[in-house]
């Protein structure tokens, strides 16, 4: 049912080793994967099988020793690279969402949203006004002003979901979004992010332990030393 | 928005901290800079206060600053009867120490001939001398007020007067006394085995009337060299010209000063730039994972280096302009004057932005090899 919706993540052939000879760590083998438009999907697996390394490849922020990778839509990786300035694509592309919310400590909510946009190119006001917006749209306007220090878990990591959707990235990744929250709000959470891949076109993939969400997503990803197994979900 | 001004802003305590801790050091610095620049303007006021031209001395001597000079008290009259000369006096000087108010007090006593050259030049309080003997004129430093009675040798001078900045090389204050009383004192504090000698009458004409300088005032047409080489026909005697006394001066006195002052500013300004290396370095390195985070939402490089740089300069602008608030607030409470050009901040500021601006390398290095990978997971 979602082979018509357009693909915003392919990946293929992709393995990922760190060291060489005796030290060497096969972090991800030859891994395949697409992930389309609206889609919420998890990647589980025990602590070392590589599903950090599998985020940080989609994120362009480490080297695929080899293999391809699409980014809604632009092949962005064969081999090596195709784009110098990979932190302009992780600007335009990609948003992401922590463990620990990560928000710059000595900007105010609103700051920490309206940062993004600026680096991105809007002007002061538009993006006040955009931040403004977003955070009322994850019901965190009330906190606009206050510096991260004094947010509670949940308020932070909607403040810090409002800066990954800030640019309107088609991709959004997360490494474990509900860890540091409790059950309830972990749900509230996950309901937003499935609301907002909904209504903005994008794709979730986030790396979670949570048994207690596995239901808020389309398909869950099975990592076991650097190997990706489909457990569930209409597509292989 | 300004990220490092926002930073700065959240840990304001801390930062306003830090530039209290380096505005000490500047402080310190400008107090060397000022130190010798006082100390050259403390020189050159005791050669400039007489406003002579010409100064006669010992022959194959520079004198009377640089080396000891000795001349006959008459060749005053020698030297006045010149051609081209307008006024001529004698003039001698010595350190003396004498105790006031239960403190051992060191005086830079300069005799001179009242109604000739070599006298106090602006009168700060009271006036000057007008006996010919016991009448003293002191620069403030010395603590002594007008009315004050102080015994220099084995007589009892009243303070009738008071100047300013008028003290030797050293720091001795000044204090003008009439020539006659000058010469007195200088066979009452000679050492025993020389008074012995003059008491025997050996050389009595020569060593009771002797100056250490005479200084003339020359008439406006008249050049100092011609005059000066008229004077270097007597073979006992040396002259200098005004600019080649301060030259002299420079040359031995200061010359000295600068160089030891000159090497403790290079290690006060070495000091000063590993602490701000070190300050930046480490500012950087407890923001390592917020750069991590910068640069994983796609912050270029410059946002980066703009926020070490910034407030990297932010914080030696700030330590200098305290450093240099305190200095001005405390100076005179130096035992040396301090004397601070515009131009002495504005150079210390040129080299605190160039300091700042290398040690922030260290910080902008460890921050640009930061992989932003470490912003993900715990
Ligand atoms: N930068 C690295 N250098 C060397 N080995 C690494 C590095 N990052 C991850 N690894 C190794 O790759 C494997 C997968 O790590 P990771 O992706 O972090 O696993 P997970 O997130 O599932 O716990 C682990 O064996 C880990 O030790
Ligand atoms: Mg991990």
């Amino acid at each position: 049912m979602h082979g018509d919706r357009m693909p915003l993540i392919e990946i293929s052939g992709v393995s990922k080793h760190f060291g060489e000879g005796d030290t060497r760590v096969d972090a991800l083998r030859d891994i395949d994967l697409t992930v389309r438009q609206g889609e919420v999907v998890a990647l589980l697996g025990p602590s070392g099988s590589g599903k950090t390394t599998l985020l940080n490849v989609l994120g362009c922020i480490i080297d695929p020793t080899q293999g391809r990778v699409t980014l809604d839509g632009e092949l962005v990786f064969d081999g090596r690279w195709l784009r110098g300035d990979l932190r302009r694509l992780r600007l335009d592309k990609i948003g992401f969402i922590f463990q620990f919310h990560n928000l710059l400590p000595f900007l105010s909510a609103r700051d920490n949203v309206a940062l993004v946009l600026t680096l991105a190119g809007k002007s002061k006001v538009e993006a006040q006004a955009r931040a403004a917006e977003l955070l009322d749209y994850l019901e965190v306007g009330h906190r606009a002003g206050a510096m991260p220090a004094l947010l509670s878990g949940g308020e932070a990591q909607r403040v810090a979901i409002a800066r990954a959707l800030a640019n309107s990235p088609r991709i959004i990744l997360a490494d474990e979004p509900t860890a540091a929250l409790d059950s309830k709000r972990a749900g509230i959470v996950m309901d937003l992010l499935r609301k907002l891949a909904a209504e903005q076109g994008a794709c979730i993939v986030a790396v979670t332990h949570d048994e207690k969400i596995y239901d808020r997503f389309d398909r869950l990803f099975h990592l076991r030393d650097g190997v990706l197994e489909s457990e569930e979900g209409e597509e292989p | 928005m300004n990220l490092a001004y926002r930073d700065v802003r959240h840990n304001l305590f801390r930062f306003v901290l830090t530039c209290l801790g380096l505005s000490l050091l500047m402080a310190v610095v400008l107090a060397m800079i000022g130190i010798y620049n006082g100390l050259v303007a403390d020189a050159l006021n005791i050669v400039k206060a007489p406003q002579a031209d010409l100064w006669v001395v010992e022959a194959g001597t520079q004198g009377p600053f640089a080396e000891a000079s000795k001349i006959p008290g008459s060749t005053r009259d020698a030297v006045a009867r010149l051609h081209g000369v307008a006024d001529a006096g004698g003039i001698t000087y010595q350190t003396v120490e004498a105790s006031h108010a239960g403190d051992t007090l060191r005086l830079y006593v300069i005799g001179y001939q009242p109604g000739h050259l070599g006298g106090p030049q602006t009168i700060a309080e009271g006036r000057g001398i007008t006996q010919t003997h016991f009448e003293l004129v002191a620069d403030r430093k010395t603590g002594l007020a007008l009315g004050d009675r102080i015994r220099l040798g084995r007589d009892s001078f009243a303070v009738v007067g008071l100047v300013e900045n008028t003290m030797n090389s050293g720091g001795d204050p000044a204090a003008f006394v009439t020539l006659a009383d000058a010469q007195t004192l200088q066979s009452q504090l000679a050492p025993p085995a020389q008074r012995v000698q003059t008491a025997r009458g050996a050389g009595l004409l020569e060593s009771a009337d002797t100056v250490a300088a005479v200084i003339a005032r020359l008439e406006p047409a008249a050049d100092p060299r011609d005059v000066a080489q008229t004077v270097r026909q007597w073979k006992h005697l040396g002259a200098l010209t005004q600019d080649e006394q301060e030259g002299i001066l420079i040359g031995s006195v200061v010359d000295r000063a600068k160089r030891q002052i000159g090497l403790f500013l290079g290690i006060l300004l070495t000091v000063s730039a590993v602490v701000i290396a070190l300050i930046i370095y480490t500012m950087t390195m407890e923001k390592l994972k917020q750069i991590a985070t910068l640069k994983l939402i796609g912050a270029p490089d410059r946002t980066i280096i703009g926020l070490i740089v910034q407030q990297s300069l932010a914080l030696g602008m700030v330590g200098w302009s305290f450093g240099l608030i305190l200095i001005l607030l405390f100076k005179d409470f130096f035992p040396r004057r301090v004397v601070l050009e515009p131009v002495n901040a504005a150079v210390l500021a040129g080299i605190i932005v160039v300091v700042c601006v290398a040690a922030s390398g260290l910080g902008v290095r460890a921050a640009l090899k930061v992989d932003p990978a470490t912003a993900i997971g715990g």
